[in-house]
């Protein structure tokens, strides 16, 4: 019998949004076990640079600005494919998020009252910061944003947030289990009872049993294999909920790409670059995006930027290097001492790993996967769909505020506040709920696992983990990127489909004891090929171009036929996903102009109101359980007519 | 023509009871901005499935990847190979429990140690969700993110006389932490306080001043700074005799 724990609530994943939600829980006097696969501070969100988006409306350029400002800006960014419900939960929340961890000591910079120089595109400016604000939160500007609402600290924010957070952990005494890899959902009628799990110490195998069981694993950009995220997000999560049979996943055709990942090695340098005035330059050194995008510029919505970096390389405008064709980001004029503070992180990642001096150099720049904007589709309460007790929250789940782009500085924003409103959730669920422990369900999933472990011991040996992932990692890159056809998909679904009838013949060689890095990667490999392949079925049935899903052979926006989410579930036994489709949520505003990115859409036929008539009935039908709020109450109908001119 | 390195790298598993702790050597074909992230996932990619080592972000900011690099504690992600001869020895970091080669136990430790200061901010007043922030000086919310940056990579105590022979030392990422919490003044906790927690040989006092801590991070922390006002106030509450 292998090691048993029992908990109120177990959070499988340390970052942001999972440590929120053990302290939102500990705080109702729960009892919270994290698991990790690393020590709580070395997760993924302590990479995020820039900053949170909230509508403080602090700074000079960001006067004016309130939540539903920030919900038209999310909104436009997800091209209306992301819940407006959500969006509105999130946009409110936000400013409480991060006045809290600003009590809980994370130290955002303050505005200093006065002039201030700033790069406004492409011009220096003075700014007179207002006086009365001294001392208040301030903000920088970001992608695809009206106002300037992007709290930081220097460009170390994800850092600083988490050390506060994981803080809050250790407060609590919330135990923390690392080097810890949940391997399988134990679940049944419905319900979600906990997890099995594997040591990444010892390769023991260990029961969790639990009343709510929250993924907070983050994305799974790594299935890419060239990525800015971090080697450990490769969708473990994810992979776990998908193989449930039963729990969907949301818009994984949903890929987001990051306009600046430092070539080579992919690691990201922050937007926060372009925000405080950085531009993008050609083989010419000429600044080509007021070109594509005369109001935005660089600052248009990452999916635009990015796409339209393409196009430029395409046009034979790119630099050609050893490592790929690229662009520059030039923050030269920004000086030394911006350089050298508010943006130290990066100027550390340029000297120490491409030896770029970015004072005085251009930054080699490719756009790079970055974001998963699909996950585990969850209600609004993060709530699973068709589990009752399993939650997810943060980049690992589809809640759905991003829908096809995320807005930088969103991200680090949704961790905090996903993590507040869904560990309340989580709370009042698991206060009502039976801790359920029954050893027939623990032994059978045990067994599941042992099995999979055994297999890949026992396996023909005609294929290696390494050499498949990459094989995968290439049909997602060169197939499923940022311009994408119907040829190159169905061949990607083909090319993907052999693979993974190829991972059957793996063999794991070496029989180590302990954890056993090659059994990890390779226990891991099957969950990340059916991840690519839920991304390559979604994105070849979606016959639109919507957000970062961008068909060459569909080019517009389709919300006649297009306005809904794809959801792919994995039927026990099957050899590739099913999908099926849901309306994104109630409207309130209705589909309409981005003001950037200059594509063209085709109208909804139905009314708003015949389109909202259905959304809860079909929700429902695929599987989401009624949340505590009744869907669409928390809408603040119309409120956005006032914001917009 | 590209280098060939002969990476020296220590091998242990201590979970494995016929494990011998050894030396062993793997060849790599040098290649451009070669660093040591890629070099270990080559030789376990192509070489040795049993190599163990700890990456996350590859990118300097998660702290996870410390290793000795030719006798200096580092971060491995950001080590080009092209900075050495063309033998280069890895060892895990001294200090901390191994879990393997070149991965240790980093995490344990620094939770431990968050315990033992707790590493919180200490206040009676409760969050208000309708109130606006308290205000604060940028200048000082600057100075507590300078300290703040602390990965806890671990490469400080790695280095350090003391925490070697001493093992309950607190090491310079523990008492900048505290010198991090004792300049913001949302921490109500008096000098008193830091006075029992971090005045004793544990804290700091067991620091003999040889600074390497200093030397080594890799984020430039200014640890002298910290250590001299920490040291200062502590002194200062010391001869006081409120103590």
């Amino acid at each position: 019998m292998s090691d048993t724990y029992t908990t109120d609530v177990l959070v499988v994943g340390a970052g942001l949004a999972g440590e929120r939600v053990a302290v939102e829980a500990a705080k109702y006097g729960l009892n919270v076990i994290i698991l990790s696969l690393v020590p709580p501070r070395r997760s993924h969100s302590s990479a995020a640079q820039g900053g949170m988006q909230a509508a403080l409306g602090n700074a000079a350029k960001g006067k004016g600005d309130n939540p539903t400002v920030h919900f038209l800006d999310t909104l436009k960014g997800s091209d209306w494919g992301g819940d407006q419900e959500v969006i509105r939960i999130f946009v409110d929340n936000a400013p409480i998020a991060i006045r809290e961890m600003a009590h809980y000591g994370v130290p955002w910079n303050r505005v200093k009252g006065g002039p201030a120089q700033y790069f406004i595109k492409g011009k220096k400016v003075e700014v007179e910061e207002d006086f009365k604000k001294e001392g208040l939160i301030t903000s920088r500007d970001f992608g695809g944003t009206a106002k300037w609402r992007t709290c930081y600290t220097a460009d170390g924010t994800g850092h600083s947030v988490l050390f506060a957070m994981d803080n809050l952990v250790v407060q609590h005494g919330i135990q923390v289990h690392d080097r810890m890899e949940a391997l399988s959902i134990m679940h049944g009628d419905g319900k979600c009872y906990g997890v099995i799990a594997r040591s990444l110490r010892d390769g023991s195998l260990k029961t969790y049993f639990s009343k709510s069981t929250v993924i907070a694993t983050g994305g799974y950009g790594r299935i890419y294999g060239t990525s800015t995220n971090a080697v450990i997000n490769e969708g473990t999560g994810n992979a776990i909920a998908l193989d449930t049979g039963i729990v969907p996943l949301g818009n994984m055709e949903a890929v987001q790409f990051h306009p600046t990942g430092i070539v080579p090695t992919d690691i990201l340098v922050t937007e926060g670059c372009r925000g405080d005035g950085g531009f993008l330059l050609d083989k010419d050194e000429y600044r080509f995006m007021p070109d594509y995008e005369p109001e935005k510029q660089e600052l248009a919505s990452r999916d635009v930027v990015s796409r339209r970096m393409t196009e430029h390389i395409k046009k034979g405008l790119g630099v050609d290097s050893p490592f790929g064709t690229h662009l520059w980001l030039d923050i030269r004029h920004l000086g030394e001492k911006h350089i050298k503070t508010k943006l130290r992180e990066v100027y550390d990642i340029c000297m120490y790993f491409i030896g770029v001096d970015p004072v005085k150099d251009l930054i080699p720049v490719r756009p790079t996967q970055h974001y998963s904007m699909g996950g585990i589709r969850v209600n609004k309460d993060g709530h699973a769909y068709n589990l009752e007790g399993l939650f997810s929250a943060g980049e690992a789940a589809c809640w759905d505020m991003h829908g096809f782009n995320r807005l930088g500085g969103n991200s680090l924003a949704e961790t905090v506040v996903a993590g507040m409103v869904v560990g309340k959730r989580v709370a009042e669920y698991s206060l009502k709920r039976n801790l359920d422990i029954s050893s027939t369900l623990a032994d059978k999933f045990t067994r599941e696992v042992e099995d999979r472990i055994n297999a890949l011991f026992k396996g023909k040996g005609t294929e290696s983990v390494a050499g498949l992932k990459k094989e995968m990692a290439d049909v997602l890159t060169e197939k499923v990127g940022i311009f994408r056809n119907g040829n190159d998909l169905g061949e990607a679904k083909k090319l993907l489909k052999k693979i993974y009838d190829r991972s059957k013949n793996i063999k794991v060689k070496s029989t180590s004891k302990g954890g056993n890095p090659e059994l990890t990667a390779a226990l891991r490999l099957k969950g990340m090929i059916k991840l690519a392949m839920t991304i390559a079925w979604g994105a070849y049935a979606r016959k639109e171009s919507r957000g970062a899903h961008t068909r060459e052979d569909y080019p517009a926006r389709d919300d006649n036929k297009w306005l809904v989410r794809t959801l792919a579930r994995w039927p026990e036994k099957a050899n590739e996903p099913v999908l099926s489709y849901e309306p994104v949520g109630i409207l309130d505003m209705p589909p309409g102009e981005r003001g950037y990115g200059g594509a063209q859409s085709i109208p909804m036929k139905k009314s708003v109101k015949s389109y909202n008539a259905s959304v809860e009935k079909l929700q429902k039908k695929n599987g989401c359980l009624d949340p505590a709020i009744k869907i669409g109450k928390e809408i603040k109908p119309g409120l956005w007519k006032k914001e917009v001119k | 023509m590209g280098r060939t390195l002969t990476f020296r790298i220590f091998r242990f598993n201590p979970y494995d009871e016929d494990s011998v702790s050894r030396i062993q050597e793997y060849q790599l074909e040098e290649v451009p901005r070669l660093n040591i992230f890629n070099a270990l996932n080559l030789i376990r990619d192509d070489q040795d499935p049993t190599l163990m080592f700890d990456f996350v972000c590859r990118a300097g900011i998660c702290g996870s990847c410390a290793m000795m690099i030719n006798g200096r504690p580092t971060l491995a992600c950001r080590t080009l190979t092209s900075d050495f001869s063309s033998v280069i020895e890895l060892f895990p970091l001294p200090f901390f429990k191994l879990l393997g080669d070149l991965s240790v136990d980093t995490g344990v430790w620094f939770r431990e140690a968050a315990e033992r200061l707790e590493s919180w901010i200490h206040t009676d007043e409760e969050f208000s969700v309708n109130e606006t922030e308290k205000r604060m000086d940028n200048e000082l919310a600057n100075k507590i993110y300078e300290s703040d940056r602390c990965i806890e990579c671990g490469c400080c105590i790695a280095g350090c006389a003391t925490a070697n022979v001493y093992p309950d030392f607190l090491g310079a990422a523990g008492l900048n932490r505290i010198g991090r919490f004792m300049i913001d003044p949302r921490d109500e906790r008096s000098n008193e306080t830091w006075f029992e927690l971090v005045s004793t040989y544990e804290g700091i006092f067991g620091c003999i001043g040889m600074m390497a801590c200093e030397d080594v991070c890799p984020k430039s922390l200014p640890l002298l700074d910290t250590f001299a006002k920490v040291r200062r106030l502590m002194l200062g509450t010391g001869l006081s005799g409120k103590k």
